[in-house]
């Protein structure tokens, strides 16, 4: 066990990045991503580690430089956020389709318009679809495990598949917390240098990313969607090995009092430190109630979710996204259509909160448990807006 | 004029024989866009890597399981082939120097046509040259989006009928000028810019293998006949291709760090732009007064050229 050392976790995030001693990364700036683009360029420039680092004139060219360097089998990394992984949009279903392994930080915020720069999940969201394994982290040490876990996962010959890590903006982002960091030999053990299954190199010419004909597309897009389910046996194999190495387990879903409350609360990200605090509160006041987080988003955890939701009669999913026009928030309506077929299910209640850096603390969990408890209908609701 | 004479008696010597763009790819009859490939490729040899925007060239010659790409090749969208050239050209630079890929210069190479280079992968291949990436792109220019049916582009040249710029009652064709994106390269401060005709094949490789030689970015915009876009005889081709420089509508030159020079030389009195104009079915809604006005802007554009031509000095 290291020594605890406080600093911003953005900033900790390069660091992470910088002890899987990528050769290239290619990164645009976007607040609240900008500390990791900045950390990461001084560690670069320094010369603490041999890397390439491009300094791209768009988020659409970053993910794209991060494509081409992936095919010719360096490890790579870019971050970004918001408007950034909009602009990215086009290109994330191709790398994911030409299983090119790429590890991208998202420092989440809200998606224009109107511009907010705060944090919600509106930025990801969109890019669900996409092919990519999707994690969640709650605080600043699981980014720094996880941005190293990420590399692993990514490049894994039973995965090879892109993996963006979402670092809620500001609320994480720029958080000083006290960190510990993993050796750079501990490191280099976990993580040994990345060992590609197809290059693009003159001494063996391929082609990559050749476009397929109605014949053969829907068997590209099964074969992606069998790969990003298989890949979680890998994710979580890799992440035992860790827990095993530095002492912190990570799973698909983790739990906090959540064995026989009635009541469990479902959180994405950070929000999960506000609503443990929360649990806390209520179960002091004899309340039986729970907590759910999700750390992976894709591909889908849904045995462990239920059996971390075994025997609960309700459970309220937080939503920090909204699917306009739809039947909720975008975990909301999947987790009731995944649970739609169990039997006994419990009483699913949506609520739509936190979006664009809206303030959610530890009495707002507490009265959305109220509210939970006496709603009556089963649709989604929107916490704390004015009416 | 620079015609060579008995060119198949020096072509063996002079051209590569091995083919890196096969056969067997599925270009229209007479595409000068995939001959302007084809030499390209043999100029280039070997050692290099190639991302492809997306367009023709690329949905020629590779449909899965297919390719007729005998180099690496590595195609992602349309607007990004100078990005992902950009993290190709990273990505080798720091393996090689880590010693994780063999300790060899390997050239990486962009190729897109006219849409992926002046209009939607402006912005890319603005920041790959700014960046100094090493790099040749190649512009393989058709004038239009021929790709998806002949639609007009930044590069459609005055008064051309395009599916976008429908020669009209009201309004005759493409109503701007051809974006002169060589001279937004230059503009860059980029060590080698060139435009190149496959209708002039050892002018254009040469030009190729200077770029080749560069170690940083250089710029080849090679004016590509497209028969079926330009609604011209499939066997003009290359025919086009030398009128177009002929007349001066696209003069051949290369810019060597700020230096112009044509590489093949014009006479004072050049053909005039009918005899390029009359070949094509996109410009017959034109009277004699528009063949004017279109003479009027090629001597305009090539007076510019010659202009610097004459007084262009080598930066360093």
């Amino acid at each position: 066990m290291g020594k605890r050392t406080g600093m911003e976790v953005a900033i900790a995030a390069a660091e992470a990045v910088a002890l899987c001693r990528i050769d290239v990364a290619a990164v645009y700036p976007i607040t609240p991503q900008s500390h990791m683009a900045e950390h990461l360029a001084d560690i670069i420039h320094d010369g603490r580690i041999d890397a390439e680092f491009i300094t791209v004139e768009s988020e659409h060219s970053s993910i794209s430089a991060c494509a081409g360097a992936s095919a010719t089998g360096a490890r790579v990394y870019t971050a970004t956020s918001s408007q950034g992984l909009m602009l990215m949009h086009e290109i994330l279903p191709i790398v994911s389709a030409m299983r090119l392994p790429v590890v991208m930080g998202n420092a989440n915020r809200a998606v224009s318009g109107p511009l907010n720069i705060w944090n919600d999940h509106t930025d990801i969201m969109p890019q669900r679809d996409n092919g990519w394994i999707v994690m969640h982290a709650e605080n600043g040490q699981e980014v720094i495990d996880m941005t190293i876990q990420s590399f692993k996962i990514a490049e894994h010959p039973d995965v090879m598949l892109p993996v963006v890590l979402n670092i809620d903006g500001f609320q994480l982002t720029h958080m000083i917390e006290p960190l510990e960091f993993p050796t750079q030999e501990e490191v280099d053990r976990f993580l040994p240098p990345r060992v590609p299954f197809a290059t693009l190199h003159p001494d063996r010419p391929i082609s990559m990313g050749c476009f397929n004909m109605p014949d053969i597309f829907m068997e590209t897009m099964k074969a992606k969607d069998q790969a990003l389910i298989n890949s979680k046996k890998t994710i979580v194999k890799i992440w035992n090995e860790w827990g095993k190495m530095f002492g912190r387990s990570y799973k698909p879903i983790e739990t906090y009092k959540a064995r026989g409350a009635e009541t469990l609360i479902l959180t994405m990200g950070s929000m999960g430190e506000t609503a443990s605090v929360a649990v806390d509160e209520m179960k002091a006041k004899g309340r039986s109630v729970g907590l759910v987080k999700m750390r992976l988003w894709r591909p889908f955890p849904l045995d462990e979710l239920r059996a971390a939701i075994k025997g609960c009669k309700t459970l309220i999913v937080m939503d920090r996204a909204v699917s306009f026009g739809g039947a909720g928030g975008p975990l909301g309506t999947e987790i009731k259509s995944l649970l739609y077929h169990d039997d006994p299910r419990p009483r699913i209640v949506n609520m739509i909160m936190g979006l664009g850096g809206r303030d959610v603390q530890v009495e707002d969990f507490i009265a959305m448990v109220d509210r939970a408890e006496r709603k009556e209908d089963d649709g989604y609701e929107y916490y704390g807006v004015r009416e | 004029m620079n015609t060579i004479t008995n060119f198949e008696i020096y072509a063996p010597k002079l051209v590569e024989k091995r083919e890196f763009f096969s056969a067997g790819h599925r270009a229209c009859q007479g595409c000068a866009e995939a001959l302007a490939l084809r030499l390209i490729l043999k100029a280039l040899g070997e050692d290099i890597i190639v991302a492809n925007a997306t367009g023709c060239m690329e949905i020629i010659s590779s449909a899965y399981p297919h390719t007729a790409w005998e180099v690496p090749y590595i195609h992602v969208a349309f607007e990004n082939a100078a990005a992902v050239a950009s993290g190709v050209e990273a990505g080798l630079k720091a393996l090689r120097r880590k010693g994780r890929i063999p300790d060899r210069y390997v050239k990486v190479v962009a190729v897109a046509g006219d849409g992926g280079t002046a209009d939607i992968g402006l912005q890319a291949l603005s920041g790959a040259m700014e960046r100094g990436h090493d790099m040749i792109f190649f512009c393989l220019d058709n004038e239009a989006y021929m790709n998806t049916g002949i639609q007009r582009s930044s590069a459609t040249p005055f008064m051309a009928a395009t599916t976008t710029s429908p020669a009209g009652k009201a309004i005759k064709g493409q109503r701007t000028g051809k974006k002169n994106v060589a001279e937004i390269m230059v503009a860059h401060g980029i060590p080698y810019v060139a435009t190149a005709s496959p209708s002039y094949p050892l002018d254009l490789m040469q030009k190729v293998k200077k770029a080749r030689a560069i170690q940083g970015p250089s710029y080849i915009h090679v004016l590509s006949v497209c028969p079926t876009g330009w609604r011209a005889a499939s066997h003009e081709a290359v025919k086009l291709g030398r009128l177009a420089v002929e007349t001066g509508f696209f003069p051949l030159y290369e810019v060597e760090n700020g230096k112009y020079r044509l590489t093949v030389e014009l006479p004072a009195k050049r053909r005039p732009i009918g005899d390029y104009l009359k070949l094509q079915g996109r410009f017959r809604h034109l009277d004699p007064a528009d063949v004017e006005k279109v003479q009027a802007l090629v001597d305009k554009e090539f007076r510019k050229l010659m202009h610097k031509v004459e007084t262009s000095v080598p930066w360093s």
